[in-house]
């Protein structure tokens, strides 16, 4: 399927496929629900008696407790319950890989935005009221606020586990290896916001005495949440049950622990239900970011553009705790070389600790930091060689069967070459810089570089094309056991036969409600397919990220019902003197192969009842050596942008004019929901490469809302033109490849691409080896 | 400082008791009236997630006060179609595939009908600029301006069926 460049598509993908099945796109179960405003999100969520909890967070970046005074605050009438860390029953810290943050800090604060203290009052303004009263005296430290200084050593850990998270380094292949030239530069990438519109929010209910609670909440990972708040409380995972509230969107930050057993600790000690919403403000304080990265380069390439050797440094700034830091690190390292064949390597790598906001998860997981170093270098090389940049990118492109520099075959389907030149052939865009003048002659301004400001004059004007080619892992790496569940029950009820499917899989906007229901319509051939609950009282199904839940929930929902299928056919072939292995489903029909006789599937359950859970687990990968050898990764997805970016260089200002891409996707099971994808991607790697960045001076964020933060608008974003490479991988349990990540992560380079290629044909030297590109990195 | 005063939203006159002077509109709403459809996401005007109609005025409605818009007809998301029976507008969101979280989507909802009263085939940049105040964070904007140019053809086709004896 192709999006035109008039925006519509074509959503009648596949002939004969019937409607709700596999490689169809039917509507989202609960499309009605969010457009008429009756769905409910975390944040609309109560309870009768509830109360407003709040949070007290640090105003420095590095400072000692000295003291806590709440007596002002229990004092205000309507103030309930305040909880410091004195009050945590169970273990004091959490997190996601090593548990090293507190729950509320108690002797020292490690960040602006660090929680010291959560209240629960009758009302949000009471509750704030009270947060106002809370005295803590500081004695204000020296912040750490630069990598260097995190790994030269010189300053005093800030944390107990030291200040550097991980140093890892890939060591592979000749390292001495010389090509004809050489290339090189440093990079660097600024700290992105997820910017979920949907804020934190959750509403905690305590049992009845007090040793349990039930929690609503919007995140990634049911269980993984379960566990750690559990934990934290001191009770058993099953006395804490989670069920998801609404997500409005996740991108990474909703992986982490935010406000969840602050909500909890205040319910329990209130015994009463207590809700909790964050501001936009405390938002970006509450949840972790994409690292900002200093990456530095060279590559090394024979005279005809084909890669010798990569070397690189890269320096992930962390923040005050290790989050997911470590993984984020080795996706970046793993992946230095791109979508490209390279032989020889040595990489070192460095997640370190400052005094900075928090940084783990954000879509692309450190692919992206590399990537904008990679693809930037490719350019160079192409430079280098006199090579075009289309062109250096089809000499190296990867296949499969080609092995990372980490030693691991890539033996996914491994199109780049297809993706290239399917974007190659997508038409450019056909309106001229300005675009088609009017009636009296006049350009239309909102088509210019700075828009209804009409700043921009046409005749200085440069249109630029640039390009951008990545890889990403799917899944879970390093030998973590990564696993999903499914449950698959086939119900003969009042409504007839119906398949009721049961998982614990976050639903944060991706769609996997409108496809898990395909999934069991394909299978079974049955229609009706009703969702339960998305709660704990079900196995975990892992978190919703790193593109893994198509293949991992889509493969555990796939399992479970052909677990059911097998039995339905046991019981079919019985009836009817068939052998069961002869058995299969097509449209709404059991076909027997042998005889050709089909009967309807629903009528052949009548008065079945089935029940079948079952956890799908892709093939187990493993640590890396003290080299960075090792199969870590689990899948490879790869992806090709091709941006068109209109500049004025005398005012730095850029429009970008259009993005074209094709994307490797295995097999699109939904198509509209994977455009959805592959748009939605698309424009938070142009926020990247143009608007995003959290600015923080001396460790105090300076634009923590979206006045400052620049989000991409309507008048961002520009047309889409999207082609899927469509090859079924025969690794995926459906063909399919988790599409979600890859859109965002090589948009962003091909837009910085094409800033260059404007500036040079300007006449203009400017680097940009820095993303978010500003007007002054252009024109000053 | 509870002040009780009276909000005609969504053709009902609806009492507001226990709000404090200066509240803003999307919070009484939402917590007073019990009307969650109109989201809060940023609080200053600047994501649209909040979006009604005051008077046929698009606002932002967290940065209305409360009790500035009595006397006035105000619409939310709730009001622009019965439960159940979506609008030609909520229903091409629906199909178009213009919906992902959800969040940023009843906002858009009341831009995109108010655009379409005010401009009823409107062009791509048009689109763009008018709603241009609604920020989505899921979608990348392509499926929802699909959404509203498969609403406008299909008005386009209904009002020129209506004209043919």
């Amino acid at each position: 399927m192709t999006v035109t460049d008039d925006g519509s598509t074509d959503t009648i993908s596949r002939s004969g496929a019937r409607h709700g099945s596999l490689g169809t796109s039917p509507p989202r179960p609960d499309g009605v629900d969010k457009v008429q405003g009756t769905y409910a999100f975390s944040s609309d969520i109560s309870a009768d008696g509830c109360l407003f909890g709040a949070t007290l967070r640090s105003p420095h970046p590095s400072a000692r407790i000295v003291s806590i005074d709440l007596s002002a605050a229990w004092k205000i009438d309507g103030v309930q319950a305040i909880v410091t860390a004195d009050d945590v029953p169970g273990q004091m810290t959490y997190g996601l890989i090593a548990q090293d943050q507190p729950v509320f800090a108690a002797d020292v604060v490690r960040y602006v935005g660090e929680p010291i203290a959560a209240l629960a009052a009758d009302d949000p303004e009471v509750a704030r009221r009270g947060l106002d009263a809370i005295v803590v005296e500081y004695e204000v430290l020296e912040p750490l606020l630069t990598a260097d200084e995190a790994i030269n050593g010189d300053r005093e850990p800030i944390h107990p586990d030291g200040n550097i998270i991980r140093h890892q380094r890939i060591v592979h292949g000749d390292v001495d290896a010389r090509g004809d030239v050489a290339v090189e530069g440093t990079y660097e990438i600024g700290m992105q916001d997820q910017a979920f519109l949907g804020l934190e929010a959750a509403l905690a209910i305590p049992d009845s005495g007090g040793q349990g609670v039930e929690l609503h909440v919007a995140t990634q990972w049911l269980h993984e949440d379960q566990h750690q708040i559990a934990a934290c409380l001191g009770f058993a995972d099953d006395n804490v049950r989670l069920v998801l509230g609404g997500v409005g969107g996740a991108f990474g930050g909703r992986e982490d622990i935010s406000l969840q057993v602050h909500c909890c600790l205040l319910a329990l000690r209130v015994g009463r239900p207590v809700r909790m919403a964050y501001s936009r403000a405390e938002s970006f304080l509450g949840h972790v970011h994409r690292h900002p990265a200093s990456i530095w380069m060279r590559h090394h390439a024979t005279a005809a553009g084909e890669i010798v050797k990569i070397e690189s440094t890269m320096v992930f700034d962390g923040g005050a705790y290790a989050s997911t830091s470590s993984a984020v690190l080795v996706n970046a390292i793993t992946l230095a070389q791109g979508p490209y064949r390279c032989p020889n390597a040595v990489v070192d790598g460095w997640a370190v600790r400052t005094n900075h906001l928090p940084c783990g998860a954000m879509r692309g997981f450190g692919a992206v930091q590399a990537c904008f170093a990679y693809e930037s270098q490719m350019d160079k090389l192409a430079a280098a060689c006199g090579i075009d940049p289309f062109e250096i990118r089809l000499v190296n492109a990867m296949r499969t069967g080609d092995t990372l520099i980490t030693g691991q075959p890539v033996l996914n389907v491994a199109p780049v070459e297809e993706c290239l030149r399917a974007t190659s052939a997508l038409a450019l865009p056909d309106e001229p810089v300005g675009g088609v003048l009017a009636v009296d002659g006049s350009h239309d301004a909102m088509k210019l570089p700075g828009g209804a400001g009409r700043t921009a004059d046409v005749s200085d004007v440069v249109r630029g094309i640039g390009w951008g080619v990545s890889i990403k892992n799917l899944m879970y790496s390093e030998a973590f056991d990564d696993y999903a569940t499914a449950r698959c029950r086939l119900v003969d009820g009042p409504e007839g036969i119906e398949v009721h499917l049961k998982f614990a899989t976050a639903e944060v906007g991706q769609g996997f409600v409108t496809l898990a229901p395909q999934i069991a319509r394909t299978v079974l051939g049955v229609d009706a397919v009703v969702l339960d609950q998305i709660d704990t009282q079900v196995g975990s199904a892992g978190s919703t990220s790193a593109s893994r839940q198509t293949w991992m929930s889509g493969g555990a929902v796939n399992a479970a019902c052909e677990a059911v299928r097998d039995r339905v056919f046991a019981h079919v072939a019985g009836q009817h003197g068939w052998g069961a292995a002869d058995l299969f489903i097509e449209g709404t029909d059991i076909v027997d192969g042998v005889s050709g006789v089909r009967i309807d599937a629903a009528d052949a359950c009548a008065g079945l009842e089935i029940d079948e859970t079952v956890e799908y687990r892709h093939p187990p990968t493993t640590e890396i050596d003290e080299n960075g050898q090792g199969d870590c990764h689990t899948a490879f997805a790869f992806v090709a942008h091709r941006a068109v970016v209109d500049v004025d260089p005398e005012l730095g200002l850029v429009k970008v004019v259009q993005i074209a891409t094709a994307q490797d996707v295995g097999r699109a099971l939904n198509p509209l929901s994977v455009v959805g994808q592959i748009e939605g991607g698309i424009a938070q790697g142009l926020g990247l490469a143009v608007m995003e960045e959290i600015i923080q001076v001396d460790g105090v964020i300076r634009n923590g809302n979206f006045t400052d933060y620049l989000l991409p608008t309507f008048l961002d974003m520009p047309p889409v033109v999207a082609t899927m490479i469509e090859q079924p991988d025969p690794l995926a349990p459906l063909g399919a490849k988790g599409v979600g990540e890859p859109p965002c992560i090589s948009s962003t380079p091909a837009v910085v691409a094409a800033i260059r290629d404007a500036l040079a044909q300007a006449g203009v030297d400017a680097p940009l080896d820095r993303v978010p590109v500003r007007p002054a990195d252009i024109c000053l | 400082m509870n002040e009780i005063f009276t909000l005609h939203v969504n053709g009902e006159e609806r009492p507001v008791r226990d709000s404090w002077l200066g509240e803003n509109l999307l919070d009484v709403l939402r917590d007073r009236l019990g009307l969650m459809g109109s989201k809060g996401a940023c609080e200053q005007g600047e994501c649209g997630s909040c979006s009604v109609l005051v008077d046929d005025e698009l606002v932002c409605s967290c940065l209305v006060m409360a009790a500035s818009a009595t006397g006035q007809a105000i619409v939310t998301v709730e009001g622009i179609a019965p439960q159940g029976a979506p609008s030609d507008v909520q229903q091409a969101f629906v199909d178009a595939g213009a919906v992902q979280c959800g969040f940023c989507t009843p906002g858009l909802i009341m831009a995109v009908h108010d655009l379409l009263e005010r401009s009823p085939e409107p062009g791509d940049t048009e689109i763009r600029e008018e709603l241009a105040g609604n920020v989505c964070r899921c979608t990348g904007y392509g499926r929802i301006i699909d959404a509203v140019q498969q609403v406008a053809v299909t008005r386009r086709s209904g009002r020129n069926g209506q004209e043919t004896p």
